[in-house]
């Protein structure tokens, strides 16, 4: 397999330049639960028995506190740490899970499941239906962002943590935040949503749908049978990947790296090959995501956010979602996110203010766009820092 | 001005823990244990000193980013917002009490958040500076200069603060809003209460802020203040 970069930073990382990734961590061998019922999905469609691949970091306590829950964004998965077993390269919250840093394993037992509908371990489509002998494919039942928390409350009934001391993720990980606060108040002690949002908006789904779009029409896509006819729509798929990680970024960031620098500084050959540098970044970026993701998980987890909107069962009220809530939150957002806006995290921070609930709010100033959140930008770990310590007190942790 | 003798009052007068002493009169105001906003509570100093010393459940709204991110570095839990368009959100009683501090002659519309802050907090207590202070008079009158003091430290473009008032001004929007005055107090320069007779005239003329304890309802008259 070639090396993963789903989720590799633009910007180099600076605080970490040159830091020896120690391998801190044992990778052991996807842990898999198996439910004993079957899962009610939010489709009506029950499912199951559920398998639920995750890692963990850090050690629980005696009284099983400690605990903090991370939830991995669309292309994520359970390897938050450490080097990643399949690819090679580190976690993809190696600057922010580790000793020392802001979710400090030496204090906290930082777990992470991979979603499911994900394809690294944990039921979904590529997996093989024990009924049938064959993967699943499309016969896997659509599922949605609170289906996937369901699914990690089955974890924390297995691993017998009654309450997380909080629950952290960005992007779709912000949207699983949102879900459990509002689901499972009493289940955490604390929120970080981050660059999240209650609602997919119109152009989300529609950056969605062109991915989807791209994927289904590739031949290889085989009307999403392509595992037993032993083919992969990699076309498709690199092409949706290609579109999301624009959105990810943002006009600055782009700029500082490539401008409108040509591959290898030749000159303009007039015609199409990849000959801009961020034509060939981007082009990298769709084939080294094709050797770690399927293209079905891809079509269901995007289907999951498009579906998602919190304040929907309360006809749109979203302080209905957090009524009374008594979970301490901390809500941060990046200035140049324009796939998921300041705006839209506002729009949770009024809600919550709306029922007086402890809630932090921060606006990290930086260029980077929406993947921000997993750069070392200094003043989104002050926040994570000063939150976690200050919730970590009033939980008796420290 | 000052027109009770309040023990609490005295003696964090006394103290200098580390905030801005006319801050010590404001924490001196809030019960212990209370909830408690601070609505522009820049860099925490006045709300970690409530939680620590008060044992307050205390939460910040602050609109500079390097504002919210000193607050949440000492733990403290607080949004970032603008006072004149977010306190809207807030239910009404959400808190014991809404701290104002130095900040409403910064607002857009104090009027407006004025009276959110008494919808919002059971008691209100705002701090400003008193523009009717008689340094403020000797250099607008004698040397012609837009003032610049202790409490009103930056030249006129330089400034934040948008909406001067003096303490009379302050007293009779109150009266005119059916906003109650409950306390009153005129601070001198180093921020310490200081006693008069009666009257508002010489507190307008002598305190350099005022800091008052609020509540929605049926204002007293400017007399009845002062008189306590």
């Amino acid at each position: 397999m070639k090396s993963s970069d789903y989720m590799t930073p633009v910007e180099t990382p600076t605080a970490n330049a040159g830091r020896q990734i120690p391998d801190t961590f044992d990778h052991q061998p996807n842990l898999l639960i198996e439910g004993n019922n079957a899962l009610l999905l939010d489709s009506g469609v029950s499912i199951g028995p559920v398998t639920i691949a995750y890692q963990t970091y850090g050690n629980l306590n005696s009284d099983k506190s400690n605990a903090i829950l991370v939830c991995h964004a669309l292309t994520g998965d359970q390897y938050v740490a450490g080097i990643h077993p399949v690819t090679g390269r580190p976690g993809w919250w190696d600057n922010v899970v580790g000793p020392g840093l802001p979710l400090d394993t030496d204090h906290y037992f930082v777990l992470c499941a991979n979603v499911l509908g994900g394809c690294m371990g944990s039921l979904g489509p590529p997996e093989i239906n024990s009924q049938t002998g064959k993967p699943y494919a499309l016969s896997f039942p659509v599922v949605t962002i609170a289906d996937m928390v369901r699914a990690q409350a089955l974890l924390l009934d297995h691993l017998d943590i009654e309450q997380l001391f909080c629950v952290i993720g960005g992007s779709m990980g912000g949207m699983q935040v949102l879900e459990w606060a509002s689901r499972y108040p009493q289940r955490l002690f604390s929120a970080i949503p981050i660059a999240a949002s209650a609602r997919h908006t119109a152009q989300n789904i529609a950056f969605h749908e062109v991915g989807r779009q791209a994927i289904m029409s590739d031949p290889d896509w085989c009307g999403g049978d392509y595992l037993r006819q032993d083919k992969c729509p990699e076309q498709g798929l690199a092409v949706a990947r290609m579109t999301a990680h624009i959105t990810y970024l943002s006009d600055a960031a782009f700029h500082r790296k490539f401008g409108r620098m040509l591959q290898d500084d030749k000159e303009i050959t007039y015609g199409f090959d990849a000959e801009f540098q961020v034509e060939s970044y981007l082009r990298h970026q769709g084939s080294s995501f094709v050797d770690r993701f399927d293209a079905n998980s891809y079509l269901y987890i995007t289907r999951a956010m498009d579906y998602f909107d919190l304040a929907g069962e309360h006809n749109g009220a979203l302080s209905q979602s957090f009524k009374n809530t008594p979970v301490r939150f901390c809500v941060i957002a990046f200035t140049s996110d324009w796939l998921f806006p300041v705006a839209e995290s506002q729009a949770v921070v009024r809600a919550l203010n709306a029922n007086a609930a402890n809630v932090s709010f921060c606006e990290i100033e930086t260029d980077k766009g929406h993947d921000s959140f997993l750069l070392n930008e200094p003043g989104f770990f002050d926040v994570l820092n000063g939150f976690l310590r200050g919730a970590a007190k009033h939980r008796g942790l420290i | 001005m000052l027109n009770e003798e309040n023990e609490e009052v005295k003696k964090y007068s006394r103290l200098s823990d580390g905030i801005r002493v006319d801050l010590k009169l404001v924490a001196a105001l809030v019960d212990p244990n209370a909830r408690v906003l601070d609505v522009g509570c820049g860099d925490g100093s006045l709300l970690r000193y409530l939680v620590e010393k008060k044992n307050v459940d205390g939460r910040g709204l602050e609109i500079s980013q390097s504002g919210v991110r000193a607050c949440l570095l000492q733990g403290l839990s607080v949004v970032q917002g603008d006072a004149d368009t977010d306190l809207k959100n807030y239910p009404s009683g959400a808190f014991d009490f809404v701290v104002l501090s130095e900040t409403l002659q910064t607002t857009h519309n104090p009027l407006v958040v004025l009276q959110e802050l008494v919808r919002i907090g059971r008691f209100a207590i705002v701090s400003f500076p008193n523009f009717g202070y008689w340094r403020c008079r000797w250099q607008l009158l004698v040397r012609g200069h837009m003032p610049v003091t202790k409490s009103l430290p930056l030249s006129w473009h330089a400034t934040p603060n948008i909406h001067f008032s003096t303490i009379a001004d302050f007293l009779d929007t109150c009266a005119e809003k059916n906003i109650s005055v409950e306390r009153s107090y005129a601070v001198n320069q180093r921020g310490e209460p200081i006693r008069f007779g009666g009257g508002r005239f010489y507190p307008n003329i002598f305190g350099a802020q005022g800091v008052f304890l609020l509540t929605a309802g049926a204002s007293k008259t400017a007399d009845e203040l002062v008189a306590g």
